[in-house]
């Protein structure tokens, strides 16, 4: 039962993904190609694309955000992959972590030596009240939605229950969005990768151009606290808490470990992998954590038989800024009721103990929801291979994890990978 | 075992004649509401249908700006916030409701662990009349 192990070892050997962001007249399988080429260009010894045996592809509501649903199939014949067997993974916004797991399986189990695992979401074609109604679909539309409850509702109510549990203040929450912007204008696949000093001046400058008073933020603290400038979406949660709204896609190459060395010369071993599920947000013993994504790590450390001080940067599920404090909890880089302080402190930036989202996070980078669990591996693949350019951590890096939460926790899937 | 199934269909049935019913387990004593066919504390599957006191404290909220498309067309958003929470039942369970009697304008004088009691909030007319669950904090 207690099974801990794979039954063989699993290596990343590609991984690519699209720019995120909003773009018009593109669909996701226009978006996944621009994947799949990054990834087939990333094998250092090349790649004959026909060696892929299955494929995996995440994505929440193709059928909702584009009326389009069995998308696996379409993924597999854009990238002339029929008529191998292609498989659709939805788990809200875990579900191309859950992808991922699930190709890791596939592979362990024996069946196939070579796996392709995608994530693929398209959500900017409909209005944002239109986005809402669909991404509220990842919470319990019989008992939580009728209370009246968002997504954003539901994250902030966990702010709340935090809050009043450890004393955090709302600037804890703004220093996240702060940081991740920080992180995300150091990357060139970011939707929103501008810091917010950068925002502040450019909304000056609009000012002034339409010959309105010039708004007179005394630091960008003060400009996150500006109700004009950053709205509540659901209190306490501004725009600037909230990750956007997203198109993008992700493709990650997973082989059998005794194959890594033939397709890489940097391979990356998956030494971790746990996943959990939940029930709705209400009837979890805690409101302050997500217990999915603690069950979810304990499964991924033990498998890799680490510690979380041994992990050397972490992207991490940041749909909303209190969602990151927590996950740094979830995940055990700081004890309950310590994230926030960290946060403050500066702990989880690039140059911080424990850096968090040096790709920008969900909330910089983007969230196009289908593909964010396989976009956060393509961060890993570069920051432990040397390759992430500007945005490269110093150091010799062997361990990175990834934090995929679906819905409000009901689904985690946390994976942790070693540069050898 | 009960003749009417724990659905939600029964749960909004119920909450139509203002009553909050959930579901007892008679092996290991727990409560839920919503309301569960099985009991996933001792795994019995024979719970039986239960009224519930309707008293509870708050356990989490949030005041929300942007509301969802059903919420719009009950009249709030923006220019008419609302509060959605999280309630622990006397009973122990929790469920998710719209809280009434709370300064919307001042979310952060909203305290969690206030008492609260059940509320039956009534939306549209004639056949389309719908009941919702909510809670308002006891004056
Ligand atoms: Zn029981």
């Amino acid at each position: 039962m207690a099974r801990t192990k794979l039954s063989r070892g699993v290596a990343v050997v590609g991984a690519g993904m699209s720019k995120f962001g909003a773009f018009p007249g593109l669909a996701t399988r226009d978006l996944f190609v621009d994947a799949f080429k990054e990834m087939l260009a990333s094998v250092d010894k090349g790649l004959d694309a026909r060696d892929i045996e299955a494929l995996y592809i995440g994505n929440f509501s193709s059928d909702l955000f584009e009326g389009q649903a069995h998308v696996a199939p379409i993924m597999a014949d854009w990238v002339g992959l029929t008529p191998r067997p292609a498989t659709r993974v939805e788990d809200a916004c875990a579900s191309s972590g859950v992808a991922l797991r699930e190709g890791i399986i596939a592979i362990a189990s024996g069946l196939y030596d070579m796996v392709l695992v995608g994530g693929i979401e398209k959500m900017t074609d409909l209005p944002t009240a239109r986005v809402t109604d669909t991404l509220a679909t990842a919470a319990d539309v019989t008992y939580e939605t009728p209370a009246g409850f968002t997504f954003p509702g539901l994250y902030a109510s966990m702010a709340t229950a935090y809050m009043a549990a450890y004393g955090a203040p709302l600037e804890a929450f703004l220093r996240v969005g702060l940081k991740n912007h920080e992180h995300g204008a150091l990357n060139p696949k970011a939707q929103f990768g501008q810091r917010i000093s950068d925002i502040m001046e450019a909304r000056k400058a609009s000012a002034a151009k339409k010959g309105k008073p010039i708004p007179t933020w005394v630091d960008e603290m003060a400009f996150l606290m500006d109700e004009r400038a950053n709205p509540t979406i659901a209190w306490p949660m501004r725009l600037y808490d909230c990750s956007p709204i997203s198109d993008g896609a992700a493709a990650v190459l997973l082989v059998s470990e005794e194959l890594a060395t033939r397709f890489s010369n940097a391979p990356l071993y998956v030494v971790g992998s746990g996943q959990a599920s939940d029930g709705a947000t209400h009837d979890r013993p805690i409101l302050t954590g997500i217990p999915a994504a603690q069950r979810a790590a304990q499964m991924a450390y033990a498998m890799a038989g680490i510690t979380p001080a041994d992990i050397a940067l972490a992207e991490v599920h940041d749909c909303f800024t209190i969602a990151e404090i927590m996950a740094t909890e979830d995940l055990g880089f700081f004890a309950p009721g310590e994230g926030w302080k960290a946060a403050i402190e500066g702990r989880t930036a690039r140059t911080g103990d424990h850096p968090i989202n040096v790709s920008g996070g969900l909330k910089s980078k983007g969230h196009p929801v289908g593909a964010s669990g396989a976009g956060q591996v393509i961060e890993i693949w570069k920051q432990l291979r040397g390759e992430a350019g500007v945005r490269q951590l110093p150091g010799s890096l062997r361990f990175g994890l990834t934090h995929n939460v679906g819905g409000t926790g009901q689904t985690c899937a946390v994976h942790i990978f070693e540069r050898r | 075992m009960s003749e009417i199934s724990f659905t939600g269909t029964a749960f909004y049935e119920f909450l139509k004649e203002h009553k909050l019913m959930g579901s007892h387990c008679p092996h290991c004593g727990t409560v839920y509401a919503p309301p569960r066919p099985f009991c996933p504390t001792c795994m019995a599957a024979d719970l039986e249908w239960v009224e519930l006191s309707g008293a509870g404290k708050l356990a989490s909220y949030s005041v929300i700006a942007i509301a969802p498309t059903a919420m719009l067309e009950a009249g709030y958003g923006r220019e008419n916030l609302y509060c959605s929470g999280v309630v622990e039942l006397a009973e122990g369970t929790r469920i998710s409701a719209q809280i009434l009697g709370v300064d919307v304008a001042h979310p952060e004088n909203i305290v969690i662990g206030t008492p609260v009691k059940v509320a039956f909030i009534e939306r549209g007319e004639g056949e389309a009349r719908k009941t919702f669950l909510g809670f308002e904090v006891i004056a």
